[in-house]
């Protein structure tokens, strides 16, 4: 990664700068860098996949519940197929559990052909309903009172995590200039040149400066990935057609002894407005409930409140009443980009060469590596020359996921490496190699919260009791830092 | 990678210790103790005050001596303890799945002891809501960050709790240079002692909020401050600090207790009987595990006297055939430990111990079993949070063959 401070004046320009390194931003940056070109992403945050991307369900869907004929019931779909494939060679952990659409009365029960009339719509077919008697044998734990259900055998669970981080990490090792810790403040555009001898014919539409708060950069093109960020962004470009809402969605993860309790996903029969409620397994081998729904003036207002959590774990304890018994190991709090539309708002400009991928909803993770196909089309088609590079370099990322064999499981790691058979946090099993190897990854981990999102250190259920000071440490002299600027404690 | 010993303790802290040390002075041959972290000692290796030892050593040592006389104890009585070995799960029945530099494997025992200890309470599984930022800490990261880091957590800081451990929490911040604003605890005085509640808050001038608690953190990157709520009238007031430190308010640390199917009860540890078996045939617990939180010299002295038990069932190889009967706690008694009864007559120290929900005043407590009245009791306070302890001599008179004892507090 690069981290030098860019004179916009005297470089060559980005072909595209990639605004935002969420997932669908990470998406787009890693399928731009599968073509000979020069690519920058830029993230306001300390690290990628560190704003919305982070706290979600979880879930890969398969779009059979999106509105027929929209943008993100096609991209959803095409989006679910990719990173299925993409996750088995990229070391993204995903679970394919299924999912089970249950309904709890009359009225629910007769919603469901029409949903999986919607399903066939979207093309998918494999839903099928299921009575009582299955369910109840398929989900013990499951309340009773349930009429029947619908099973959508595609729904699957993947690592919310290591997803964008993939993402980011194939486009960084494969030359995309990475920009923490740089918020875009302002865009200008320099004139189509005038001066016919100096200037190529790339540079003749104009070229891009951004002024970001780590200096300023030049790029012929730019999409606008910025999440929350994303009407904002689109204003500085001359934009105004959407308002970005801050959905504010809280989670409740419940600790892995609850785990046996479930085997699938437990969706709710949706509303006009939300996917509701649900309750499903992690690939980290807990249980995760949620989310709730409440549009939030403030978009950094990712703090949990009494009646979500309290709201939550009621309906939680109605769908399983076991969970009553089990212990929250963390509380969530995600912001989903709502704007006043219902659909994606995906929107080229190839006169100016911007992109705007606004309004990506909660699908957004499902959805990403169709975005960023669809984005390159886009790409394409306003001028854009993506020639695939021959020395692409994939990546397999260390694996956090439950279902695929922890390094301290695996006696030939630590065979190679004694380090991975020292477990330093407990709860989560993160050895002391994880660690120094999330510190000197291609994007290191340069906090605690992104060493979380690494490894999963301090991330169970003792929350750090046991091993925050040994982490801390480890972290601190992996990555030349200090331990109290780690853990932020004031001079 | 296989093995196997004559006894395999998992948890080198004072009860996994002392245990082994008292299997080993009975002539046991293979005492092997499982120990996670890089030293043996448990909790008491950062907890740095005195107060340790009483009990089990006939001395009063600060909390590292004590962890290291235990592990040099151990040492001397060719204890073979493990470690930097993290036991992950079961590979069967008295056998364990072990994972360590060496490699991973597996480790059977002739009999197993559970001595794993306890932890406190973090933050979500408080529910307390707000944000999530940096300076949210438990007591045991606390202390882990000034006694073996060396490092300043905080300037000013508020302390969930106001039991023992939570003055214990106001002397480390102390010793790391911070001061504690406030500490904030739901019940309706603190639960500790009085001279140590001065000698730690007392006159420093730390105000004790009672019947208050913390509804919300605040704060982006760092705590900035927390509301607390007057639980009586509902008022509420933010409090600046840099950290919240959520102390107390254990829970024991029971995952192989139930992964491995053991059945648990009141305390949230695997249920026990008064010769510190539980459920499995060869399996014992001990410590903390099954009172969580009792100090350091009761957890190693139940240790020792499951070292008692363990000894002879590898003598015998003889297993209670009846389920002992269980002892259930009527509220606000939340638990008794051990909470049940089977063929023997004496449990640690020749006592029960309880904890209770809400403070009560000039206590009788009760001990029946049917109708039948086993023992009577009168205590002048039964705080919560802080150990009482029960006399085991009625324990003779209890008919193996009844219904459920139960424990409750009486009018008079």
């Amino acid at each position: 990664m690069s981290t030098a401070r860019a004179n916009a004046t005297t470089d060559v320009p980005f072909e595209v700068a990639v605004v935002g390194a969420g997932v669908v931003g990470a998406a787009i940056a890693r399928e731009l860098a599968r073509h000979r070109l020069r690519v920058l992403l830029l993230e306001t945050g300390a690290d990628v996949g560190a704003g919305t991307s982070k706290a979600n369900t979880a879930i890969l869907h398969t779009g059979f519940d999106a509105k027929p004929g929209t943008l993100e019931a096609g991209l959803v779909r095409r989006g679910h197929a990719l990173l299925v494939r993409h996750a088995a060679e990229a070391g993204i952990p995903v679970e394919r559990l299924g999912a089970l659409l249950v309904a709890w009365d009359d009225e629910q029960r007769a919603t469901l052909p029409a949903i999986t009339e919607r399903a066939r719509r979207n093309g998918y077919t494999a839903i099928r309903e299921v009575a009582a008697a299955e369910l109840y044998a398929r989900e013990p734990a499951l309340a009773p009172g349930a009429l029947a259900a619908l099973e959508i055998p595609d729904e699957s669970i993947v690592c919310p995590f290591t997803t964008p981080l993939a993402f980011a990490t194939e486009a960084v090792v494969n030359g995309v200039t990475l920009m923490l810790e740089a918020p875009l403040q302002a865009v200008t555009r320099t004139p189509p040149a005038a001066d016919a001898a100096g200037a190529r014919d790339a540079d003749a539409a104009g070229v891009y400066v951004l002024l970001t708060a780590r200096g300023h950069f030049r790029a012929r093109y730019v999409v606008n990935a910025a999440g929350l960020g994303a009407d904002d962004v689109d204003r500085l470009f001359g934009h105004t057609r959407f308002t970005v809402t801050a959905r504010r969605g809280e989670l409740v993860v419940f600790d892995k002894l609850a785990r046996p309790l479930l085997r699938h996903v437990l969706l709710p029969v949706p509303t006009a407005r939300t996917k509701g409620v649900l309750v499903s397994p992690t690939v980290f081998g807990n249980l995760v409930l949620g989310p709730t729904a409440d549009d939030v003036s403030d978009k950094d207002a990712t703090d949990s409140t009494a009646g979500g959590i309290h709201g939550l774990l009621a309906q939680g304890r109605r769908l399983v009443p076991a969970l009553a018994d089990e212990e929250v190991t963390a509380v969530y709090v995600g912001l989903r980009a709502a704007t006043e539309h219902a659909d994606y708002q995906i929107r080229f400009h190839p006169e100016e060469r911007y992109v705007c991928v606004g309004g990506i909803r909660s699908t957004g993770l499902s959805a990403s590596m169709a975005i960023a196909e669809h984005v390159c089309d886009g790409l394409r088609d306003a001028g854009l020359r993506l020639e695939p590079r021959l020395d692409f370099r994939a990546v397999r990322m260390p694996n956090i996921g439950e279902a695929f064999g922890r390094p301290y499981e695996r006696s030939e790691l630590i065979a190679a490496d004694p380090d991975y058979g020292r477990i330093v946090c407990h709860c989560e099993r993160v050895t002391r190699r994880e660690i120094l190897d999330a510190a000197g990854a291609a994007i290191p981990a340069r906090n605690l919260d992104a060493l979380r999102r690494r490894t999963r250190a301090t991330l169970g259920r003792c929350q750090g009791f046991y091993c925050t000071a040994a982490v801390t440490r480890l972290l601190a002299s992996a990555s030349g830092r200090e331990i109290a600027e780690l853990l932020g404690v004031p001079p | 990678m296989s093995d196997d010993a004559d006894v395999v303790i998992v948890g080198g802290g004072p009860s996994g210790l002392a245990a082994a040390i008292e299997l080993r002075r009975r002539g046991v041959a293979r005492v092997v103790v499982l120990e996670r972290e890089p030293h043996a000692g448990g909790i008491p290796r950062h907890t740095r005050h005195l107060g340790f030892g009483l009990r089990d050593l006939g001395r009063v040592l600060s909390g590292p001596a004590y962890a290291a006389r235990y592990a040099r104890q151990a040492y001397v009585a060719s204890v073979d303890v493990r470690t930097e070995t993290s036991v992950t799960g079961w590979d069967g029945p008295r056998t364990l799945a072990v994972t360590a530099p060496s490699g991973r494997g597996s480790i059977r025992g002739t009999a197993i002891l559970l001595a794993t200890g306890c932890r406190e309470r973090p933050r979500a599984a408080r529910l307390v809501p707000g944000t999530r930022p940096l300076g949210v800490l438990t007591t045991g990261a606390l202390q882990q960050l000034v006694y073996l880091e060396r490092q300043r957590v905080a300037r000013r800081a508020v302390v969930v709790g106001a039991e023992h451990v939570s003055f214990s929490a106001v002397l480390t911040l102390a010793h790391g240079g911070a001061t504690t604003v406030a500490m904030v605890t739901e019940q309706p005085r603190h639960q500790s002692h009085g001279a140590l509640v001065w000698a730690t808050a007392g006159w420093r001038g730390v105000p004790i909020l009672t019947d208050a608690a913390v509804t919300r953190v605040l704060g982006r990157r760092r705590v900035e401050a927390v509301e607390v709520t007057d639980l009586t009238s509902g008022a509420t007031n933010t409090i600046a600090c840099d950290a919240v430190v959520f102390t107390g308010d254990w829970i024991p640390d029971h995952e192989l207790a139930r992964t491995g199917g053991l059945m648990l009860d009141a305390t949230r540890g695997p249920r026990i009987d008064l010769a510190l078996r539980t459920s499995e045939r060869g399996v014992f617990a001990a410590g903390n595990l099954v009172h969580a939180a009792e100090a350091g010299d009761v957890a190693a002295l139940s240790g020792r006297h499951a070292a008692r038990s363990v000894q002879a069932f590898l003598g015998a190889d003889v297993w209670p055939a009846a389920p002992p009967v269980p002892i259930v706690c009527r509220p606000p008694l939340r638990w008794i430990s051990p909470g049940a009864i089977g063929v023997d007559d004496r449990p640690p120290r020749d006592r029960f111990v309880l904890r209770v929900a809400t403070l009560v005043e000039d206590a009788r407590l009760e001990v029946r079993q049917g109708e039948k009245v086993l023992w009577r009791a009168r205590r002048r306070a039964l705080v919560p949070a802080r150990s009482i302890g029960l006399d085991a001599a009625w324990v003779r008179t209890v008919d193996r063959d009844g219904p459920e004892v139960t424990v409750a507090i009486v009018d008079a």
